[in-house]
């Protein structure tokens, strides 16, 4: 069993000095091999920030091997509100020479490098650093013996970690037994002679290297609910439930596979179904038969599957069927890059398939507004009976940060279809109206039966060449979108309401956004933020805010084309015409880091302070102070 | 987000008048006019999809048509049901999410060869593979008419097309046999000549309890005139049907064919052209996809004692704390 208190110094070789140093907040880098359970350690940590006070968010790579290969996961926690992953890590964690040799530049000068003396000879020149080698591996056998091998260096790591950070074993103590619950009594037993071993090296090795996270006062940001812990792919999936989504069809493809896992596993328990088709094109059209019923399906993606979706997508256009789709965009063209982050599919949301055809595209911020963001891509499908894509991305399908837990009893609908008599006047596609269909099985009074066609059609839907006709439906089908831009919120906006730049998001940018600003603020610059969920159709009066700043830098994780801007930047330009607006893109398949936007809006003003300020590095917190 | 009533009020309730329910007939079943050419098969197969459809009283809003593109694909425009028309080859997934999210409709999906065997190949082994409750009636002409004449899955070799002006050289589908192959549990086939035949087949394959599939060969009078004569007694053809066990004892019932028996339906399918008529295969044990789904719905619900949607989603979150 753990001790909740470590035993008493024993006045062996090095002991704690004084009392841990207070920390704002700290990112950890563990790098090793995929099999090592490094996820785990941070899933852990994740969910252990989402029982305390602090905020947490994660990031991780996976290789796109099927097994095996080097494998990071990167988590930052501290107090307050944390936006980002962290530009660099303050410590790093490396269990093998590859992990050592590929990850030490990611380490802040004044970081905290812990090595696993077993595996690792660091460079003994390289002072950068304050470099600490734990005998991981041959601890991890020690302590957990038997057959195990090194398994449960993971949670060797972790009780290191917990040490060495003052976190609160009794809730981690809880999480593992929960974790590992499940499973035989010796594997639990196992775990937690791992980690009380972790959890006791420090004390009986290390001098300094103690830190504790400040106190937390945030007073007016909590719900009152506890926190919860998920990933964006997760999040989704509840928010889809809670939408009342109870069908749905898909494709296997990464990043998006664990939604259709997750939907395949729940949507029987809500007497629904989803259903695991033969390729892309039958899952889109599997979904809309779905609808058909009136009953709101959801399919979904990652790019190359979203580009076989399109000519479905078309006729959900023009039949005008309601319909949700997920795009986890990853890295493209092509296959690309699979398991990296990219936001290049933005113009195939929205303007893909042939034809005009207007759909309604959304995009999540972060984790939690993955939740949010399901809700009302499912309100707005119905209300507007049309397809709303939900542009997320490979960075939030994986990252798991911590938020208060949704308001169930409030949120939550589970509508039935709609199979009440239709009058005889009913019509499926009025000219001046917003189309409700009678879906198979609701009885029409007239005994006129209504088809759904991607033929052009008139408002009982039945082909028609009329070119009059054509015009006029192509006319509704646009109309309802600008009703809906009539309606959507203004978007936020952080920061000065006026002046130098205004810093332009959409999707996972907003956190390292927050952040950037932050710092250009920092150097004197006035500047605002403002961040975009609903990226078709725009909110209206967009135009007088870009006007009340100099500049109009869009940050964004795609290429700038052959015109010289990213995909969000060349349809702001398109939409307002303002020469002010510039693009900020980046295609190195990875998030944002804080530093690259800051940098990026410094290319495009003129402020020596800013500048100035790009350049410079910064020292990591958990930097031992010069004797 | 409020509603955009402003500008596209949603429809007003009226007032809704009973209407009494009359038996479907043709009059209540016919839609609009039929876009086919003159003297084209598919005129029959419309004539006849209606006498099944008296024949069946289902409830006329339980009634589904739909279809892809072709020609044929057309046909949901002539029936007064629920219905539509889809893209190009996919009607069969459509129909899938129709059949599996709505358990009490009949759905009929139409369709050509280029549907059926090209665009739509791997939806139609899928569906046949997964024995989705549903029938599909391919209307084959061996021919891409909607497009004026190009070659089709079924053409055979040495059709000369616009695309084959020296004749088709790829060896054809043979229908049934992919059928077979691909598991659907009720395969037939049948010609648009033959009226009575054709209601036969439509309405077994309507009451069959899974994936039905009714090839009929339809001439295309337009681009492929004389396509099927090989069949048609009047035109010096051979009209030969399968002649099903009848359990009987008798001698000559040996020689019958027993639809449940796989290998011989092979056998029929490869008889050459122009083959035989009639039901190659029924299979009435292996369980429907809808009827798999309901059971995995069920143990799930068993196993979460039938909680409540709200219930069950806070239970999840409670795990996520």
């Amino acid at each position: 069993m753990v001790s909740p208190t470590p035993p008493e110094s024993t006045g062996g070789v090095a002991s704690p000095q004084g009392s841990p140093r207070s920390i704002h907040d700290v990112v950890i880098r563990l790098a090793g091999n995929s099999q090592d359970g490094i996820q785990s350690v941070g899933g852990f940590l994740a969910r252990l920030a989402g029982r305390s006070d602090q905020d947490i968010m994660t990031y991780m790579t996976i290789p796109s091997t099927i097994s095996g290969g080097p494998s990071i996961f990167q988590v930052r926690m501290g107090t307050g509100d944390i936006l980002s992953a962290g530009d660099r890590a303050d410590m790093l964690v490396a269990f093998y020479q590859h992990s050592y040799d590929a990850h030490l530049s990611s380490l802040r000068p004044g970081g905290v490098l812990i090595y696993d003396s077993d595996h690792v000879k660091p460079d003994p020149a390289d002072n950068r650093f304050t470099a600490v080698g734990v005998p991981i591996t041959t601890g991890t056998v020690e302590a957990v013996g038997g057959t195990a091998k090194d398994k449960g260096k993971n949670i060797y790591t972790l009780g290191l970690i917990a040490r060495i950070f003052d976190l609160d074993v009794g809730k981690l103590t809880a999480l593992i037994k929960e974790r590992f619950g499940g499973k035989n009594e010796d594997i639990v037993r196992n775990a937690m002679l791992a980690f009380d071993a972790g959890y006791a090296w420090p004390q009986n090795n290390l001098r300094d290297l103690f830190y504790r996270f400040s106190a937390i006062d945030r007073p007016n940001l909590s719900t009152g609910r506890p926190q919860v812990t998920l990933d964006g792919n997760s999040a989704i999936a509840y928010g889809l439930i809670a939408a009342g989504v109870r069908h749905g069809a898909g494709y296997p493809i990464t990043p998006w596979s664990s939604i259709m896992e997750t939907l395949r596993a729940e949507l029987p328990k809500y007497g629904g179904l989803f259903v695991q088709c033969e390729d892309e094109i039958a899952a889109v059209s599997t979904a809309l038969g779905f609808s058909y019923t009136g009953r709101l399906a959801i399919t979904g993606s990652s790019g190359p599957g979203l580009s076989l979706k399109m000519e479905a997508l078309g006729w959900a256009v023009m039949a005008e069927m309601p319909l949700i789709v997920v795009n986890v965009q990853r890295g493209g063209p092509s296959t690309g890059m699979p398991t990296n982050v990219e936001q290049s599919d933005l113009m195939q949301a929205i303007y893909g398939s042939h034809g005009d055809a207007p759909r309604v595209v959304l995009a999540p911020k972060n984790v939690e507004d993955c939740f949010y963001i399901a809700i009302e891509a499912a309100r707005i499908a119905r209300e507007y009976s049309t397809p709303v894509l939900i542009l997320t991305d490979m960075g939030l399908s994986s990252r798991i940060e911590a938020f208060d837990e949704p308001d169930l009893p409030n949120l939550l609908v589970s509508p039935e279809p709609d199979l009440s008599e239709r009058p005889t006047d009913f019509k499926p596609y009025p000219l001046d109206r917003v189309t409700r269909h009678a879906p198979a099985g609701a009885r029409l009074a007239s005994g006129k039966y209504p088809t759904v066609t991607g033929l052009e059609h008139d408002e009982m839907g039945h082909p028609t060449g009329s070119p009059k006709l054509h015009q006029q439906m192509t006319a509704k089908r646009r109309e309802k979108l600008k009703a809906l831009a009539a309606a959507l919120p203004a978007p936020e906006l952080t920061g000065d309401s006026t002046g130098e730049v205004l810093i332009v998001t959409w999707g996972s940018n907003w956190g390292p956004a927050r952040e950037a600003l932050v710092r250009i603020r920092k150097a004197g610059v006035k500047a605002g933020h403002m961040h975009l969920r609903h990226v078709h159709p725009l909110p209206n009066g967009l135009e007088q805010t870009f006007g009340r700043f100099e500049k109009v830098v869009v940050a964004e994780l795609n290429d700038e084309g052959v015109y010289g801007f990213g995909q969000f930047a060349m349809m702001l330009r398109a939409r307002y015409a303002m020469p002010r607006i510039v693009s900020v893109t980046k295609t190195d398949g990875l998030t944002f880091k804080v530093s690259e936007i800051v940098a990026g809006v410094a290319g495009h003003i003129e402020n020596p302070a800013l500048h100035a300020s790009v350049g410079a590095a910064s020292h990591s917190a958990l930097a031992v102070p010069a004797a | 987000m409020s509603s955009a009533a402003s500008v596209l009020p949603a429809p007003a309730p009226s007032s809704v008048t009973p209407v009494p329910v009359a038996p479907l007939s043709k009059k209540s079943l016919t839609a609009d006019h039929p876009t086919w050419c003159p003297g084209c098969g598919d005129f029959a197969v419309l004539a006849s999809f209606y006498r099944v459809l008296e024949k069946l009283q289902y409830p006329h809003e339980k009634i589904v048509t739909f279809a892809g593109i072709g020609c044929s694909s057309r046909f949901p425009y002539f029936v007064n049901t629920h219905g539509g028309h889809f893209i190009h080859g996919r009607s069969l997934p459509f129909a899938a999410g129709i059949s599996l999210g709505s358990d009490d409709l009949h759905v009929f999906v139409f369709g050509g060869d280029g549907d059926g065997f090209s665009i739509g190949g791997n939806h139609l082994v899928h569906t046949a593979r997964k024995n989705v409750r549903l029938t599909y009636v391919i209307m084959d002409n061996s021919v891409y008419g909607l497009t004026k004449k190009q070659t089709s899955p079924t053409s055979p070799v040495g059709f000369k097309t616009k695309t084959d002006p020296t004749g088709a050289i790829d060896q054809p589908i043979n229908p049934m046999r992919t059928l077979l192959n691909s598991g659907a549990t009720f395969v037939a086939r049948t010609h648009a000549t033959q009226v009575n035949h054709m209601v036969e087949m439509m309405l077994r394959a309507a009451k069959h309890d899974g994936f039905s599939v009714v090839e009929i060969l339809s001439e295309c009078v337009e681009f492929y005139e004389g396509a099927f004569d090989a069949a048609v007694p009047r035109k010096g053809g051979k009209w030969a049907t399968i002649e099903e066990k009848k359990n009987d004892g008798t001698p000559e019932d040996a020689l019958r064919h027993d639809p449940r028996d796989e290998v011989a339906a092979f056998k029929l399918a490869l008889q050459p052209w122009p083959g035989v008529f009639g039901v190659f295969y029924e299979n009435n044990e292996r369980k429907t996809k809808n009827a798999l789904e309901a059971e995995l719905s069920a143990k799930a619900r068993e196993r979460t004692k039938g909680a409540g949607d709200l219930a069950l989603l806070q239970a999840t979150f409670a795990k996520l704390r």
